[in-house]
């Protein structure tokens, strides 16, 4: 172990400052809940443009510009009429419902942002401020749990409207949101078994001592990714407001705020999962190659310098979000439920076990996890990642051999083409390759 | 039953997702990072126009600020989409003049055979195409309307010269 580590440890396990409690804290958590909620408002906001933008740069346009210099009062102009907007209620919709899914959909939105740490504490004259909304010792678990309830916001909102679209973007919505869910929690165990712990700011602080999970967790990290993306119902996966097939799915029928609503959920749920992929496998607010800032006893600067990594973090996700977005088609739903159920599933089991027995074997041979090989490379963490790069590239070789996604045609074997021909007068015969 | 399902054995590079996937995130970045704007931004950025384009009319003045047209009828007779009203006038000393003079620019097709047509180079298509009006009536342009007009006026193609050069 060397002296850094020991120090952080040291600071961690000692550290002078006792969490706020009582009244200061009531204030703080006041504040912190006030300042959040109009950031994560303000960035949904400008997030609508950004979409907009990128978009507009990859198609080669120049995306909105009127508005305010280079377009930056889109967000206000593009609120306004929304509020401006009539209000419809379609005759056959069941009112109460109809009203309810999109608050349904519009809470736990933004009630997932609560517990991830979005900076070092702040020392305060009253004690040490966590910078996050509460720091649950539950921390993941109450992210999966509300994020399982963001669903029936849009089911609700499918069935409410009596509207063959929305009620079918609304199950398959469902469907998804289950489906992969389990992936995604199976992905996160292996966070868990790195970190010993739910918590999200106690996952922050072993990544800080024993380095990002990413690495040791590539394939964990990928899994969590395609699962995240699925969940926040973006393309590749946004088949329950597919265009083309459901009009706008679930919320075909809504209009004016009530589909403001829908709108800024998603970009909410965009938000957490990117929040949370920098949290589970990004250091958090950890600030890479500066072990000084890391080790730092906390202090203002420190919370600030942070939040600036973590802001970064996390608009990178978000721009991989629309990167991808902008790039890849939508799958089919069977492919989507293949994916899920035969591809996400048994890889996520079957690298859960592989990593539970490598992090098993580590620990009996007594490799510590924050012990680093000439003072920098951290050994349990470089021997994980390169497990699982030799795995990552076994996955990926065997999978992408036209098995993530199954094509249009089918890929029959031999006793399936010999069945068809029994079934069929005429004969059939597998093209040859072109 | 009778099946026919068309099995194509394609190649690995056409079934491999993840090198599509990469291959299409490297483009779209590429465009990203390197956008080829071919948006024109109109109200600012306006194209040029071409020297024979033909768009609303215009009607040239002498030096008293009077229309040139002596009120000879050939616009009206070559119209072809018959959107030129000419009353012709004449004063005491015997010189024609239009007394009312109207082109409907919604009936027009912009052909410039009146331009053509005219013996004193009087009426003229001009090069102009920002027409927004608030009615129907505003498109029916007078001849007060059509003097104070200010647009440059189209160079009709010439037989001699056929590139404009």
């Amino acid at each position: 172990m060397t002296l850094d580590a020991a120090l952080l440890l040291l600071q961690h396990a000692y550290d002078p400052q006792e969490p706020v409690h009582g009244a200061p804290w009531l204030w703080f958590t006041i504040i912190k809940i006030l300042v959040v909620f109009t950031v994560l408002m303000v960035t949904i906001a400008y997030l609508t443009l950004a979409e907009r933008k990128i978009s507009a740069w990859i198609q080669d346009r120049h995306g909105p510009n009127r508005v305010g210099p280079w377009g930056l009062f889109q967000p206000l102009a593009d609120g306004l009429k929304n509020i401006m907007k009539e209000e419809t209620y379609p005759d056959a919709a069941y009112g109460p419902m109809f009203i309810l899914a999109p608050v349904l959909s519009f809470i736990p939105a933004l009630i997932t942002f609560a517990v991830i740490p979005f900076a070092a504490p702040l020392p305060t004259r009253w004690g040490l401020v966590d910078m996050s909304i509460a720091d649950l010792p539950i921390g993941f678990l109450y992210i999966l749990a509300i994020a399982s309830l963001g669903v029936y916001g849009i089911v609700i909102a499918g069935w409410s409207s009596n509207n063959k679209y929305a009620l079918l973007g609304g199950l398959r919505s469902s469907a998804q949101m289950i489906s992969y869910e389990v992936s995604m929690g199976i992905a996160v165990v292996s966070v868990l078994l790195l970190s010993g712990n739910v918590s999200l700011s106690a996952i922050v602080r072993q990544q800080v001592l024993s380095g990002w999970n990413a690495f040791p967790l590539l394939i964990g990290f990928f899994l969590f990714l395609v699962a995240a993306f699925a969940e926040t119902n973006r393309l590749p996966f946004d088949l329950p407001e597919a265009e083309s097939e459901l009009i706008a799915g679930y919320h075909t029928e809504y209009s004016s705020m009530k589909f403001s609503m829908f709108f800024i959920s998603e970009y909410s749920n965009m938000v957490t999962a990117s929040a949370l992929l920098s949290t589970l496998f990004f250091g958090g607010w950890a600030v890479p190659f500066w072990t000084t800032a890391n080790t730092a006893p906390w202090a203002g600067w420190k919370t600030l310098v942070t939040l600036v990594f973590f802001a970064l973090k996390t608009s990178f996700f978000l721009f991989l979000y629309m990167w991808i977005r902008w790039t890849l088609p939508r799958f089919r739903y069977d492919q989507l439920m293949s994916v899920g159920w035969k591809v996400m599933l048994p890889l996520g089991l079957g690298y859960l076990v592989v990593m539970a027995a490598a992090v098993l074997s580590l620990d009996a041979a007594g490799i510590s996890p924050v012990a680093r090989w000439a003072g920098v490379v951290p050994i349990y963490w470089a021997i994980l990642g390169a497990l699982n790069i030799v795995l990552a590239v076994l996955v990926f070789f065997i999978l992408d051999r036209g098995r993530i996604v199954s094509p249009a045609y089918g890929r029959l074997d031999a006793d399936e083409i010999a069945r068809l021909q029994a079934m069929s007068e005429r004969p059939i015969t597998p093209a040859q390759g072109d | 039953m009778s099946i026919q399902v068309k099995v194509l054995e394609r190649p690995m590079q056409q079934t491999s997702y993840v090198r599509a996937m990469l291959k299409g995130m490297a483009i779209t970045f590429k465009h990203l990072a390197n956008p080829h704007k071919v948006t024109w931004q109109y109200p600012e950025q306006k194209w040029d126009l071409s020297p024979r384009w033909r768009g609303t009319h215009r009607m040239l003045t002498d030096e008293n600020g009077k229309a040139k047209c002596v009120a000879c009828g050939l616009c009206p007779q070559i119209c072809p989409a018959n959107c030129i009203k000419l009353v012709p006038g004449e004063d005491e000393e015997g010189n024609r003049y239009p007394l009312i003079y109207e082109i409907d620019e919604f009936r027009c097709i912009f052909c410039g055979y009146c331009q053509e047509v005219c013996p004193e180079e009087a009426i003229h298509v001009g090069r102009h195409y920002e027409n927004s009006e608030y009615s129907r009536a505003g498109f029916v342009y007078d001849l007060e309307r059509l003097t104070s007009q200010t647009h440059p006026v189209c160079e009709m193609w010439d037989p001699a010269d056929p590139r404009g050069e």
